[in-house]
C-alpha cells in the first residue's frame, strides 16, 4: 500500500468512525425522547450513565484526525475533510449531550402527569432526528443538494419551537403551580431545536468540504 | 546558442490578459498595482526533439515570492533557467515565444546576457561557493564589475552578508575558506554572493533540498526578508515550503502551467483537479 493509499485508507476509517458516532448519538436522542414520552426513569438513567461512551468515541476521532494532520500535513480537500470531520464529530457529540439532558429532565418530571399535550414536541423531535439522519446520508453520498434542503426543514423546527414556547408561556399563567414542569418542557424543546441546528451546521460543513466556501444555513 | 523563433511579436502584444485559466492567455492574478518583472508569453522550449516547455504564459510580479512546483521533469527548473538564459548553455536547446524582463525581450539579439544575469541572480540546489575565502566569494561579482576600491568592497561584503543573515556567524573569519562552513551557511554565502551584485530578481532552484531543517528555516526566513527588496522565484519540491513562504504558486506538469494563482488559493481550493491531485500527493 502506498503512502497516499494508507492516508486515504486512514481517512476513510476515521469517516467510518464518525458515521458510527452519528448513529450512536442520533440513536441516543431517539431513546431519550422515547424515555421522556413513556416517562421511563430506568431508561433515562441508563442514557445518563452511558454519556461517557459517546464522549470517548469523539475523543478517539479527534486523536486520529490530529495524528493525520501531524503526519500527513494535508492540503486542499484532504485538509478540509479532516477539519470537517473534527467539527462534525464535535457537533454529533453535542447531540449525544442533548440526549443526556433530555434524559435528565425526564427523570425530574417522570412522576407527574404531563400538564399539556406533547404532540408538538414529538413532531419536533421526529423532524430533528430526520434532519440528522438526512445529513448523515448526505455526508456519505457527499450530496450538497440534500445538505442545502436542510435549511428549510430547520426553519420548520424553529417555527415549531417558537409555537411551543408561546404555548408554555401562556400555560405558566394558567397553571402557575406547574411551573417546574413548564420549565423542563421548555428546556426539552430547546434541546431538540438545537439538535436541528447542529444538523444544519453539519450541512454547512459538507458544503464547505465540497466547495471550499462557507455557507450559513442557520440564518 | 539559443535560436529564438519569434515569428510575429506584434501578435504577442495582442494577447488577452485575463485571470486563472491557462492556455493562450497570460495568467494575471488580481494585483494590477504591482509591476511585472517577467512577462512570459507563449514560450516554448525544446531539448532537441523533446518539447520541454509548452506555451508558457506567466506574469511574475515584483516583490513577490513566486513558487514553482511540479513533479520531476515537468519543466520547472528549465523555466527558471530560461529566465536568466542559462538554458543557452545546453547546445541542443531551441526556443520560441517571448520572455520579457522589465518589458524587454531577453532573447533579443542585442540583449547582453551579462547584463541580464547582473539583474537576475541565481541560487542553486547544492551550495556552490567558490574555493576561495568567504570575503572573496562575495567580492567576486563586484570585482568583475570593476570595483577595486577596498573600502567599497568591504562595505559590499558586509552589506551582502548581513542581507543574507550570515554576517554575525562569519564576520570574524572572512578570510577563511568558504568550504569550511556548514551546508546551510554555504547556501547563505551563495545568497550573499548573489546579493553583492544588487540583482533585481533572485532565482532559487530547490535552495533548501540539501539542507537540514534548521538551515532550511533560516533560508526560508531569509526569503521572507529579501522579498521587500527583491523579486524571488523559487523552485521547490517541498509543498509545505511553497505554502509557507510564497505569495504565488505556479503548478507545472508535463511542460505546461496547469494553474497559477495566489498560494492561499492553490493550497486550499485549487481550480484544477490535477493541481489538487499533485499537492495532495496523489501523483508525482
Amino acid at each position: 500500500m502506498s503512502v497516499r493509499e494508507r492516508f486515504q485508507h486512514e481517512m476513510e476509517s476515521v469517516q467510518k468512525d464518525f458515521l458510527t458516532l452519528c448513529d450512536q448519538s442520533i440513536g441516543r436522542l431517539e431513546e431519550a425522547f422515547t424515555a421522556f414520552i413513556n416517562k421511563d426513569i430506568e431508561a433515562a438513567q441508563k442514557i445518563v450513565k452511558r454519556d461517557a461512551e459517546i464522549n470517548r468515541f469523539e475523543e478517539g476521532i479527534n486523536d486520529r484526525v490530529i495524528l493525520l494532520l501531524t503526519r500527513q500535513q494535508p492540503v486542499a480537500t484532504d485538509l478540509r475533510r479532516l477539519i470537517v470531520l473534527l467539527k462534525a464529530a464535535s457537533d454529533m457529540e453535542r447531540v449525544g449531550d442533548y440526549a443526556v439532558n433530555i434524559a435528565k429532565e425526564t427523570i425530574h418530571i417522570a412522576n407527574e402527569p404531563f400538564i399539556t399535550s406533547v404532540e408538538l414536541l414529538e413532531d419536533m423531535c421526529f423532524k430533528a432526528t430526520n434532519m440528522l439522519r438526512q445529513i448523515v446520508g448526505a455526508f456519505v453520498e457527499e450530496n450538497t443538494t440534500k445538505a442545502k434542503e436542510l435549511a428549510e426543514l430547520d426553519d420548520q423546527v424553529d417555527e415549531m419551537y417558537g409555537n411551543m414556547i408561546q404555548h408554555l408561556i401562556k400555560l405558566s399563567s394558567v397553571k402557575p403551580e406547574s411551573i417546574s414542569q413548564i420549565i423542563y418542557l421548555s428546556f426539552i424543546s430547546r434541546y431538540i431545536e438545537r439538535c436541528a441546528d447542529l444538523a444544519t451546521n453539519i450541512a454547512e460543513y459538507l458544503l464547505y468540504l465540497k466547495k471550499g466556501q462557507r455557507f450559513d444555513l442557520n440564518s | 546558442m539559443v535560436k529564438t523563433m519569434i515569428k510575429n511579436e506584434n501578435t504577442m502584444k495582442n494577447i488577452v490578459q485575463s485571470s486563472q485559466n491557462v492556455g493562450e492567455e497570460s495568467i494575471i492574478i488580481n494585483d494590477q498595482n504591482k509591476n511585472t518583472v517577467f512577462g512570459t508569453k507563449n514560450f516554448n522550449l525544446w531539448y532537441g526533439d523533446h518539447h520541454a516547455l509548452r506555451d508558457i504564459n506567466l506574469d511574475i510580479k515584483e516583490n513577490d515570492v513566486t513558487a514553482i512546483i511540479g513533479p520531476s521533469g515537468c519543466g520547472k527548473s528549465t523555466y527558471i533557467k530560461a529566465l536568466n538564459r542559462m538554458v543557452e548553455l545546453v547546445p541542443i536547446v531551441k526556443t520560441n515565444g517571448v520572455i520579457n524582463y522589465r518589458d524587454r525581450n531577453i532573447f533579443e539579439a542585442q540583449y547582453e546576457v551579462e547584463e541580464l544575469r547582473t539583474k537576475v541572480g541565481m541560487v542553486f540546489q547544492k551550495p556552490n561557493p567558490f574555493p576561495k575565502s568567504i570575503y572573496d566569494n562575495i567580492a567576486y561579482g563586484p570585482r568583475i564589475h570593476g570595483i577595486k576600491n577596498k573600502k567599497v568592497l568591504d562595505e559590499i561584503v558586509e552589506k551582502s552578508l548581513r542581507g543574507a543573515a550570515i554576517w554575525d556567524e562569519v564576520k570574524d573569519r572572512l578570510n577563511q575558506n568558504a568550504y569550511g562552513l556548514s551546508g546551510g551557511q554555504q547556501q547563505r554565502i551563495c545568497i550573499a554572493r548573489c546579493l553583492a551584485i544588487e540583482p533585481d530578481v533572485i532565482l532559487m532552484d530547490e535552495p533548501t533540498s540539501a539542507l537540514d531543517p534548521i538551515s532550511t528555516l533560516k533560508v526560508e526566513e531569509l526569503v521572507q526578508e529579501l522579498k521587500d527588496n527583491y523579486s524571488i522565484i523559487i523552485v521547490t519540491h517541498n509543498m509545505q515550503q511553497a505554502a509557507r513562504i510564497s505569495d504565488k504558486t505556479a503548478f507545472f506538469l508535463n511542460g505546461e502551467v496547469v494553474e497559477f494563482d495566489n498560494t492561499d488559493k492553490i493550497f486550499s481550493t485549487p481550480t484544477d483537479q490535477r493541481t489538487e491531485d499533485y499537492i495532495s500527493g496523489r501523483f508525482g
